[in-house]
């Protein structure tokens, strides 16, 4: 299809105009913001965990999604993050937003460890890693138990209100207003991520490993970059649940977890940076509309899910959408 | 002495088992070549390119690319040196436009692609030098089109554009001219013919209208080994050569 | 002292025996098809639900049941293979994950419904039970049974690839698919009944795996991760290589889980990621 009627576009105009914010989202981000508060009071407990699974999920996407690095393993990121916030109050030191720097800290470490060992396997043996340090985190966690509460999780997490001021209430508005708000700083900072030469590189990685290094690109460097980032991020994702539940537990840290975060990626679709955001939407409402129906029959149905959308969606919601309107979202 | 050679290859072997792909080739190369590779299929030509660029380790034989030895170094070191391929299928970032793939072959190549809190719009110098090649190569106009949506041709000449945004000293190109049909080949004879003189260019190709039209120097490889090297009368008169061909005619 | 440890590495070996032959049928189809089947230990279960209806239901007696498993899960994975699995053999590594993640998500809900979540329980002839008394340790029988039946079968995977004309054509098949298919090697026929083989073997192993280990409709996902481990450390498409893995990741697990139960499976975790980090393609993987 040859389109000789367009004229040439300067390619500066069309990279900034490929990077700006759409109305779309900037609609989207009103509506959350709002309407929550506005509408569905008595849901924002609901609400604030769906935001901090987006945030999760978002976390994933970056190494999935974009650097094309599968991972059913996650979670120890989640949890460790989780942990690490509940730790620290335990000391004796429950501000708020410090809780949440020392968690991606500790975070970060334990990501810039593990990252070597990424970078240095591919497919199977990947997958297998990242399950594998996925399980180990578990069965450590659970044998510290003098440090982490075992299976009982960890008790007594005593959070101060936010700038000694904002308390964690019962209804949920101080959760959902802080964990909504991190998770825009989340959308914000991947966005930048993504639409820069770093971006670029990691779309390289995906699309064609084997031209990185034919154009002298050492791809290795950004894989542990990306996957920091990520850890960071799930970290942070971790410790806001910490903070807004007030516990911390081995489900944080549980392969469950790790898959059920990958189902909201492919929900909502991969390497679109929304994808997440919406799968979160709709698995976590999904669950809590069939929070009456047997867990185990609940698997039948994801199960279910996900056989379809790999066969007829397998760019999820997100690039179903896109097709339909003919262009990338 | 000869002039400035910017490749050599020194007795380069490799087998895979019992079988050698290469044997003790010993190449040259100098400073604004446009030297032509060719040889039967299965003559072990990719793989030699393979072996220069350090997708393949060598089993015996050394590269030396200018003064240095670069034998040892990993295929990404090599392009940072100077060492660029293209390869014989299109392999290239199907979802990226032109501008894109140039742009980030730019800025890997300047080492400002890790800059993740930078956007990219702010990369100025990169994009315009990304146009640049891209009209030089006729894909201005497509510039901003996804590449999974180029003409095959176009795909192809892309291939060199990525290449060349590296800045090479030396160029190996894998079958340039693979698959074009003869409507878009004209645009990949004028582009090899406007590459900056003093890049040095070695190319594989089937095509011998290409390579007689281009090449100064031809070698020819059979079963991994160079049965003869020279300028291009001396190899279309060599009867040996054109027994490996059975015929002179060659469609690539 | 010594007769502890030779206890312990005899339950491992045939830990790991049950391993193998659960495992095996994943290793060949990997390297074959590069098809990431995290279905396969599904297949398990279905074959060891196949022998608790024959015996429980049917009244088939134990040996019988056996080969019922491996008919009965082969049967269902050409079912799924040429429906289903066929469509995405040249896809995304991420999408094959995803697709057999939700096959064992609806397999174990369905076997939960349909049996309920308790362990199965079958009564195994009266001449496999009991154990021999020796050094005043206890070796069971039917421990020695199924590693006689794993090594049989090991043998006989090695026979027919080396010395079967179909043999050759997997292997064939395995190295170069394109130059196989050239050759007039019908791949799509050899995938076939390659998978519907691999597949019936990890249901014999899910039979074998009732009076071990116990069946219930979480057996797809728990025995999934050493699977995975057999497969990745043993090298992919290695039979030797899975004979030898599974082996030592059941003598790993028995004697970690005797000697220092504080740890868990901790251990078995760790050396899985160090021995990947050090050989990625396994210990006889060559890929």
């Amino acid at each position: 299809m040859t389109d000789t009627t367009q004229t040439r576009q300067d390619p500066h105009v069309w990279l900034r105009r490929k990077s700006r914010w759409s109305v779309t989202e900037i609609a989207f981000w009103v509506i959350a913001g709002t309407v929550p508060f506005l509408f569905f009071p008595t849901y924002l407990t609901l609400a604030s965990q769906i935001a901090i699974a987006a945030l999760f999920a978002l976390s994933v996407d970056l190494v999935l999604g974009y650097a094309g690095i599968i991972t059913l393993g996650h979670a120890m990121f989640f949890g460790i993050g989780s942990y690490a916030a509940g730790l620290i109050t335990k000391t004796g030191w429950g501000e708020p937003l410090t809780g949440l720097l020392f968690a991606c800290a500790v975070t970060a470490f334990v990501g810039f460890l593990t990252s070597f060992i990424i970078i240095r396997v591919r497919h199977l043996a990947l997958l297998m890693i990242t399950m594998g340090l996925g399980l180990l985190t578990v069965e450590l966690a659970n044998s510290m138990s003098w440090l982490t509460g075992g299976h009982d999780g960890l008790q007594g997490v005593d959070v101060w209100p936010i700038f000694n001021r904002f308390e964690f209430d019962l209804w949920g508005y101080t959760a959902y207003a802080y964990a909504f708000i991190a998770l825009l700083i989340g959308v914000a900072i991947s966005r930048r991520i993504v639409h820069s030469s770093f971006g670029l590189a990691l779309t390289g990685v995906r699309e064609n490993i084997t031209r990185m290094p034919a154009i002298g690109s050492e791809y290795r460097g950004h894989l542990q970059t990306i996957y920091v980032i990520s850890a960071t991020m799930a970290g942070l994702a971790g410790a806001l649940l910490a903070q807004t539940t007030e516990t911390a537990s081995l489900d944080t840290l549980s392969f469950q977890r790790s898959a059920d975060v990958v189902v909201m990626l492919i929900i909502g679709g991969t390497g679109r940076l929304y994808g997440g955001i919406i799968g979160a939407i709709v698995f976590m409402i999904a669950r809590d509309q069939l929070s009456g129906v047997n867990p185990q029959y609940w698997y039948f149905w994801i199960g279910l899910l996900l056989v379809i959308v790999v066969l007829v969606m397998p760019k999820g919601i997100l690039g179903g959408l896109a097709r339909l309107m003919g262009r990338r979202n | 002495m000869a002039d400035d050679i910017v490749l050599r290859t020194e007795g380069l072997s490799k087998k895979f088992g019992s079988l050698e792909v290469t044997r003790d080739v010993t190449i040259e190369l100098p400073r604004g070549a446009r030297h032509a590779l060719i040889g039967p299929n299965g003559a072990g030509k990719t793989t030699l390119i393979n072996l220069i660029t350090g997708q393949l380790t060598p089993d015996t034989g050394r590269i030396v690319l200018g003064s240095e030895d670069v034998t040892r170094l990993p295929v990404a070191a090599r392009v940072r040196r100077g060492l660029t391929r293209t390869f014989q299928i299109n392999t290239l970032f199907p979802d990226l436009t032109p501008i894109e793939s140039l742009t980030l072959a730019i800025c890997e190549r300047k080492k400002e692609a890790g800059q993740f809190w930078r956007a990219l719009t702010a990369h100025r110098e990169a994009i315009d030098e990304a146009d640049q090649i891209l009209q030089q190569l006729q894909l201005g106009d497509v510039a901003t089109r996804q590449t999974r949506h180029l003409a095959y041709g176009q795909q192809r000449l892309l291939e060199i554009a990525l290449a060349l945004a590296t800045r090479p000293k030396v160029l190996l190109l894998d079958e340039p001219a693979a698959g074009v049909p003869k409507s878009e080949s004209a645009a990949l004879f004028e582009v090899i013919a406007s590459l900056p003189t003093d890049i040095s260019v070695l190319f594989i190709e089937h095509d011998m209208n290409l390579v007689f039209t281009f090449a100064t120097h031809i070698h020819v490889l059979v079963q991994g080994a160079v049965l003869l090297s020279g300028p291009p009368e001396k190899i279309a008169h060599d009867p040996q050569v054109r027994e490996v061909y059975l015929g002179s005619k060659h469609h690539g | 002292m010594i007769a502890q440890f030779a206890v312990v590495l005899f339950d491992g070996f045939a830990f790991g025996m049950l391993l193998f032959v659960l495992s095996v049928g994943l290793s060949v189809t990997l390297g074959l098809m590069n098809f990431t089947n995290l279905a396969h230990c599904a297949f398990g279960m279905v074959g060891g639900y196949a022998t608790v209806i024959a015996m429980n239901w049917l009244g088939i007696p134990f040996l019988l049941g056996l080969p019922i498993a491996f008919l009965a899960a082969a049967a269902i994975s050409v079912v799924l293979e040429r429906t289903i699995f066929r469509l995405l053999y040249g896809g995304t590594e991420l999408s094959q994950v995803l697709l057999t993640i939700g096959i064992v998500f609806m397999a174990s809900a369905s076997a939960a419904y349909l049996f309920g979540t308790a362990q199965q329980p079958i009564q195994i002839p009266s001449w496999l039970r009991g154990s021999y008394e020796i050094a005043g340790q206890n070796f069971g029988i039917y421990r020695m049974f199924l590693s006689i039946v794993a090594i049989a079968i090991a043998g006989l995977l090695i026979f027919g690839l080396e010395h079967t004309r179909f043999g050759a054509r997997v292997r064939a098949a395995v190295d170069n698919q394109r130059i196989a298919q050239g050759l007039g090697i019908n791949v799509d026929a050899v995938f076939a009944v390659t998978f519907a083989l691999g597949c019936g073997l990890a249901g014999l192993g899910g039979a074998l795996a009732i009076e071990i280990v116990g069946l219930d409709p979480s057996f797809g996902f728990h025995y999934l991760i050493y699977v995975l481990i057999v497969v990745a450390v043993g090298g992919l498409g290695s039979i030797a290589g899975s004979f030898v893995a599974a082996a030592l990741l059941g003598i790993a697990d028995v004697a970690g889980k005797y000697f220092v139960p504080e740890l868990g499976s901790f251990l078995i975790y760790f050396l899985l990621v160090a021995i990947l980090f050090v050989r990625p393609n396994g210990i006889f993987g060559r890929r």
